[in-house]
């Protein structure tokens, strides 16, 4: 044996250890994949050798391996043998190669589970915490449901590093086994009082994270954390705490006035500020005066982001961004902080600055802000930087459906810049959708865009970066031109233009085609109009002739649309002028070698060519060959015009995004079920013995072949195939009839979209006021500044006009009377006010009559299915389904259920009792993740009384057990007073039954009475700890708003005052409770009547 | 919660990888080649915080990094960490390093990466900051390497030897030895 030992000794003083390894990577630069391979095999080898000691070293050299990109989870077995090793050396060794590689769905795992049980249990603290270190990076559920009751004896281990470690792995065990939280809740709390600074840590960090899902269960335990806040000086601690007080405030807002910035710490300081804003925030909507505590922090962040230190200049912006979102106006005074941010050296700052300049624009200062971006993007290096400053200056001013444009001549222009100075930019699709979206929506600069685009369409040089998507705009500006082809000043010069062959990608091309074919529809109704027939023909001649490139083009669905509108043309001079000017121009269709095309010449065009071809036959030839027709025959070519031009007649409404979801499934629906009868199976064919294949599958049907194809499938196949081989011929009477039908049944069903003329009948007062929104178009005085055509080029930018004439019409707008002015308002607001965007913005509103006017109005009409409207409920349903804290959104105070783990049940006995007591609150419990429950009215109240009657029968058989442990006073005390207030307000009549109601609707949103009482024990307690005057002074002001509060609330009725009284007297209790804690025992028998009082008084509800 | 731990020196060549959150080898790659390049391309007098990183976590994910000489030192964290927390955090743990290998260098990282590891592990526990007090780190550290020792004095008196010898450089002394002198020696008892 002693032998074997040494032989293997021997044998290991010429395998590579650890530093070899590297070594020998180190000077094998060359041929480093090989050398690998052949330590692997090494190792392979190695781990075959019985030797605890060799495959440890093994397993030391796979774990540097993997670092380098190399899987070594085929190892994993001989690391769980490394694992299990009884020294602490290899045990170390194993546990980290298991932490590199080992994950949550590994099946080794299961493999482990008992030896990480011994290893937590044993004698030697650092085994178990290795084992622990270990566990925490592949944790499984199984292993977390396993291990979850060792883990939490060792959080009472007396050992402070063990409880430290232990505390910190339930939070990763409550990840992957969310149940373990509730039973483990208590002890949880118990280590925030530990006698070891590091458990605390520990317990608040766990806590702090916690909390990021249902805070309101951390509530209680605020003045426990108060007091680790003003005694310890773990700078790590405090911020944790300051970041939990943070998330609570939203619950609790009167908890973050009593923050105080205890240290000069930089990090701390920052944290408070963070936490101060995010309480200023959450009050907001209660109490108007807290602009100067804003002002406060603004001025501090201010100080911050003035500071040379990069990193504090970030995080006061981080900061300053999230004051910006209820109060921009505070924010709006330090734009040119921010602006000046925008040339800091260092792009994470820069970014934050734009962040910024999103939220702080206003109608005000929207056009100065857009001219120092463009300004900008001229100067900035990196075309990603370019590319985010120009996706930052289209969501700054399409937010809030163009809230902050006044005048869309400008935003075009504006658009037209960014696309010629930022050829190569990756938004192109992006400033495409602004074009469209812009001219549908707003009718007024409809004439403004389209000429814009024509103007683009002729400009813009196609050539340019071949790897950008800038060439999309061309998309938008071919369709625009086209749809809205009656506003255009040149139709036929861009006509011409949309005919140039360009080497645009194939899409775009189909646009021009498409769009093409549109101002040609114009353009000859305009000439029917005008009874100019040279003109006609001269329009055919230009389409006909530029639709030639397109014909050839290898793109499929060019092409097509190319011959569609070609035969459409073809059709269309055959009626005016007879067959010479066919043949004349079917020619270069031959040309174009597309020979294949002609034979189908009738079937193509598709349905415009059907039309046409239905006008075609009683065409009478047009008199002479100049274009000159005959009285009579201009009303014929007025009707083929007409119908050209219905083509593209019916307006196109925006949709609303999701408008496609929200269509409901019609009752008839079944996809399961065959639209069209199957083709028979192999037996019915079989069956049908003799008949050939065209009978069975008559591709022509005549009046014989589907009489007696149909009779023969009917005897034979039974019916079930001859359906779909049966056509009926209606008579042009029925087909009328049916059509009729078919209407009706339209309008008549809801998930048809209708015109908007329907939605008013509907009578939704969401469709009557987007219907006036609709009719007030005309009231609004559009463009009333006369503009000069703007020139190609300027020395300026073309935009910057804009700015100048608005900084012009304010000076003389501001002489004149506030009649004009109101009714410029009236328009804007209508259009802006959308629901809740305007009551966010509710900041500004005060100040809206100096914000200059709107020249132009969105169009806000968007299309819904009936009965649908705009909302983000689906997604906030759905929240992020990979979130791992997901899981971690418990109620815990809500009750147990019954099939609840046995062996966790009785661990948290004492936990059970805190957590039935609460008032109302059990009622969410169950419809937690039901928030229809939770609105429902009416629904609160019958809950409830089932939850009680729930409550109060475990309640009695845990009150008892809670008695004897005398350790959770403080959990009771919240019951007690909880119920006592209830008892209130059952004494209160009618009147509290009320204010109970209301209390329910908000069930645990705010529980005024306690939180009262939790802030004025911590007023006590910090006044007891005496502070620094200078500490006192920063206190000042919050106290004084709580003082009015208490004013307010005295203003009340009876009602109120007995809410005070309770007030007090929960003071009272948790005084007690903190400060002579051998007496809150007795304190918490004496409550006990009134307790079980309350229990009885609920019977009644 | 912290993410990843990531050290690599001005090459992008790791140093050490620690992930609290699975990856597999190809992905943790990636995620360390796409750290450094957006990392390495910073200037030295630009603050220590980077949002982008596309590969793990999504919007509520941060990079917060310090660069020491040779070596960056990244950190890949969640919004529910403090920034000037953690960076705090990173010079604790350079320090720690420092005092551990005494004026440590990148060699030390290179050689020692399991000891990192050992280190890294008193500082962070699952992407929990575990303990931030560097006295009590060091004193945890060095216990653990005395048990460490302890047991290589009761089993493995040879393996230390050779990992004493080994650490000599003993490729390059066993060429030294002048082996030929060695029978020599043996016949000379002899005499």
């Amino acid at each position: 044996m002693a032998l074997k030992m040494v032989k293997g000794n021997l044998e290991r003083m010429f395998d590579k250890n650890l530093t070899d390894l590297v070594r020998g990577i180190r000077n094998n630069k060359d041929n480093e994949a090989k050398y690998i391979a052949q330590c692997i095999e090494e190792i392979k080898q190695e781990l075959r050798q019985d030797n605890v000691s060799v495959k440890s070293n093994a397993v030391a050299k796979l774990t540097y391996l993997q670092m380098c990109g190399y899987d070594i989870s085929w190892a994993g077995f001989n690391i769980i043998e490394v694992m299990s090793s009884n020294r602490f050396t290899c045990k170390r060794i194993g546990y980290l190669a298991a932490s590199q590689c080992f994950h949550p769905d590994s099946e080794l795992l299961m493999l482990t589970t008992n030896m990480i049980r011994k290893d937590l249990s044993s004698t030697n603290q650092y085994d178990a915490g290795v084992a622990l270190s270990g566990l925490s990076c592949f944790i499984s559920t199984d292993l977390s449901r396993d291990l979850a009751n060792d883990i939490m004896t060792l959080m009472s281990s007396t050992k402070p590093y063990l409880r430290m470690k232990a505390v910190l792995m339930m939070y990763k065990v409550f990840l992957r086994y969310p149940e373990a939280l509730r039973p483990a809740f208590p002890k949880l709390k118990e280590k925030l009082e530990d006698p070891d600074p590091s458990v605390q840590s520990a317990a608040v960090n766990v806590i702090c994270e916690l909390a990021r899902k249902n805070p309101k269960n951390y509530l209680s335990l605020a003045p426990i954390f108060f007091k680790l806040m003003t005694t310890s000086t773990n700078n790590w601690m405090l911020i944790k705490i300051i970041k939990l007080f943070g998330a609570l405030t939203p619950l609790e807002p009167r908890l973050g006035k009593k923050l105080i910035e205890p240290t000069s710490a930089m990090s701390l300081l920052y944290e408070c500020i963070n936490t101060v804003i995010a309480v200023l925030i959450s009050i907001s909507s209660g109490m108007p005066n807290h602009s100067a505590s804003i002002q406060l922090c603004v001025q501090k962040l201010r100080i911050l982001i003035e500071d040379s230190d990069q990193n504090l200049k970030y995080l006061g912006l981080l900061a300053m961004s999230k004051i910006l979102k209820t109060h921009p106006k505070s924010v709006q005074t330090h734009k040119d902080l921010i602006l000046a941010c925008l040339d800091d050296k260092d792009e994470s700052i820069r970014l934050r600055a734009l962040d910024l300049l999103y939220g702080m624009v206003s109608k005000k200062n929207l056009m100065e802000i857009v001219r120092r971006l463009l300004g900008h993007m001229e100067r900035a290096e990196g075309s990603s930087y370019r590319d985010e400053l120009l996706y930052k200056v289209i969501e700054i001013c399409s937010q809030g459906s163009y809230q902050y444009v006044t005048n869309f001549e400008w935003y075009l222009t504006v658009l037209v810049e960014l696309i010629l100075l930022e050829s190569g930019s990756r938004h192109g699709r992006l400033i495409a959708g602004q074009l469209l979206d812009v001219a549908i929506r707003v009718q007024a600069v409809r004439t403004f865009a389209v000429n814009e685009m024509a103007t683009l369409l002729e400009t813009y040089p196609v050539t340019a970066a071949p790897n950008g998507t800038m060439q999309e705009v061309l998309y938008a500006a071919a369709w625009i031109v086209g749809e809205f082809a009656p506003h255009l000043d040149g139709p036929e010069r861009t006509l011409a233009v949309l005919l140039q062959p360009k080497p645009v990608a194939g899409h775009i091309q189909a646009v021009y085609v498409q769009n093409a074919l549109k101002l040609f529809a114009h353009l000859v109704g305009e000439a029917v109009r005008q009874r100019d027939g040279a003109a006609i023909e001269r329009h055919c001649q230009t389409l006909a002739e530029g639709l030639r490139s397109y014909l050839s083009s290898a793109d499929i669905e060019v092409q097509e649309r190319a011959s569609s509108v070609y035969f459409l043309v073809v059709l269309l001079r055959e009626s005016l002028g007879g067959g010479a000017d066919q043949q004349h121009a079917a020619a270069p269709v031959a040309d174009g070698g597309l020979l294949e095309l002609t034979p189908d010449v009738p079937g193509e065009p598709g349905d415009g060519g059907g039309e046409e071809a239905r006008a075609a036959p009683d065409e009478p030839v047009a008199a002479g060959p100049g274009g000159h027709y005959p009285g009579a025959a201009w009303d014929e070519i007025e009707q083929i015009a007409t119908d050209l031009q219905g083509l593209f007649g019916s307006e196109l409404n925006p949709v609303a995004p999701k408008a496609q979801r929200k269509v409901q499934l019609p009752e008839e629906l079944d996809l399961d079920e065959w639209i069209n009868q199957p083709p028979p199976s192999a037996d019915a064919s079989s069956a049908d013995g003799g008949s050939s294949d065209e009978d069975k599958f008559p591709l022509f049907l005549t009046d014989g072949g589907r009489g007696g194809g149909g009779g023969e499938r009917e005897t034979n196949g039974g019916g079930d195939g001859s359906r779909s081989y049966k056509r009926i011929e209606y008579t042009q009477e029925e087909l009328d009839k049916m059509r009729q039908a078919r209407l009706l049944e339209q309008t008549n069903n809801p998930n048809y979209l209708k015109p908007a003329k329907t939605k008013k009948a509907s009578g939704a007062d969401y469709h009557q006021q987007q219907q006036q929104q609709h009719d007030c178009y005309d009231d609004i005085p559009i463009a009333e500044i006369a503009l000069e055509v703007p020139l190609q080029i300027h020395s300026t930018k073309r935009s910057d006009k804009y700015l100048m004439d608005a900084e012009r019409a304010t000076r003389v707008f501001v002489g004149k009377s506030g009649g004009r002015k109101e009714k410029g308002e009236k328009g804007g607001k209508k259009s802006k006010r959308r629901g809740k965007k305007s009551k966010r913005y509710s900041d500004e509103s005060d100040s809206e009559s100096d914000d200059p006017k709107p020249l132009h109005v969105v169009n806000t009409v968007i299309e819904l299915p009936e009965g649908a409207i705009l909302s983000d409920t689906e997604d906030k349903n759905n929240a992020d389904p990979n979130d791992p804290h997901r899981a971690l959104d418990i109620d815990l105070d809500a009750p147990f259920e019954d099939d609840y783990p046995q062996d966790m049940k009785r661990k948290a006995a004492n936990q059970r009792s805190v957590m039935l007591l609460r008032d109302g609150d059990g009622q969410t419990a169950k419809t937690n993740r039901n928030p229809a429950d939770e609105h429902h009215p009416g629904g609160g109240t019958t809950t409830t009384t089932t939850t009680d009657s729930k409550h109060r029968s475990r309640r009695r058989g845990t009150a008892a057990a809670t008695e004897r442990s005398g350790s959770k006073h403080a959990d009771r005390k919240h019951t007690d007073r909880s119920d006592e207030r209830q008892q209130q307000a059952e004494d209160g009549g009618g009147a509290g039954r009320e204010k109970q109601k209301k209390k329910k609707k908000s069930a645990g949103k705010e529980r005024p009475d306690e939180a009262d009482a939790i802030m004025l024990m911590i007023d006590e307690e910090t006044s007891a700890k005496g502070r620094t005057a200078k500490e006192k002074e920063k206190r000042s002001k919050p106290p004084k708003d709580g003082g009015a509060e208490d004013e307010a609330v005295e203003g009340g009725d009876v009602k109120e005052k007995k809410k005070k009284h309770s007030k007090k007297s929960s003071k009272h209790h948790h005084h007690h409770h903190h400060h002579h804690s051998s007496s809150s025992k007795k304190s918490g028998y004496e409550e006990m009547p009134a307790q079980s009082l309350g229990g009885v008084s609920k019977d009644a509800v | 919660m912290i993410k990843a731990i990531l050290v690599f020196n001005n090459h992008g060549k790791p140093r050490l990888s620690k992930f609290y959150q699975y990856f597999n080898e190809d992905m943790q790659q990636q995620i360390i080649k796409e750290t450094f390049q957006l990392v390495s391309k910073r200037d030295d007098n630009v603050c220590n915080f980077l949002e982008g990183g596309s590969l793990i976590g999504g919007s509520d994910y941060k990079l917060i990094y310090r660069h020491y000489a040779t070596l960056y030192f990244v950190f890949c964290v969640d919004s529910s960490e403090s920034e000037l927390g953690i960076l705090d955090l990173i010079q604790v743990f350079v320090e720690t390093l420092d005092k551990c290998f005494e004026n440590v260098c990148e060699l030390d990282l290179i050689f020692h990466a399991d000891a990192v590891h050992h280190i890294l592990s008193e500082l962070v526990m699952g992407g929990m900051v575990l303990q931030t007090n560097m006295s009590d780190i060091l004193a945890r550290i060095e216990e653990q390497n005395k048990l460490q020792k302890q047991e290589a004095g009761i089993s493995a008196a040879p393996a230390r030897a050779v990992s004493a010898v080994k650490s000599m450089n003993l490729p390059q002394q066993i060429k030294d030895i002048k082996l030929p002198d060695l029978p020599q020696a043996i016949k000379d008892l002899k005499f």
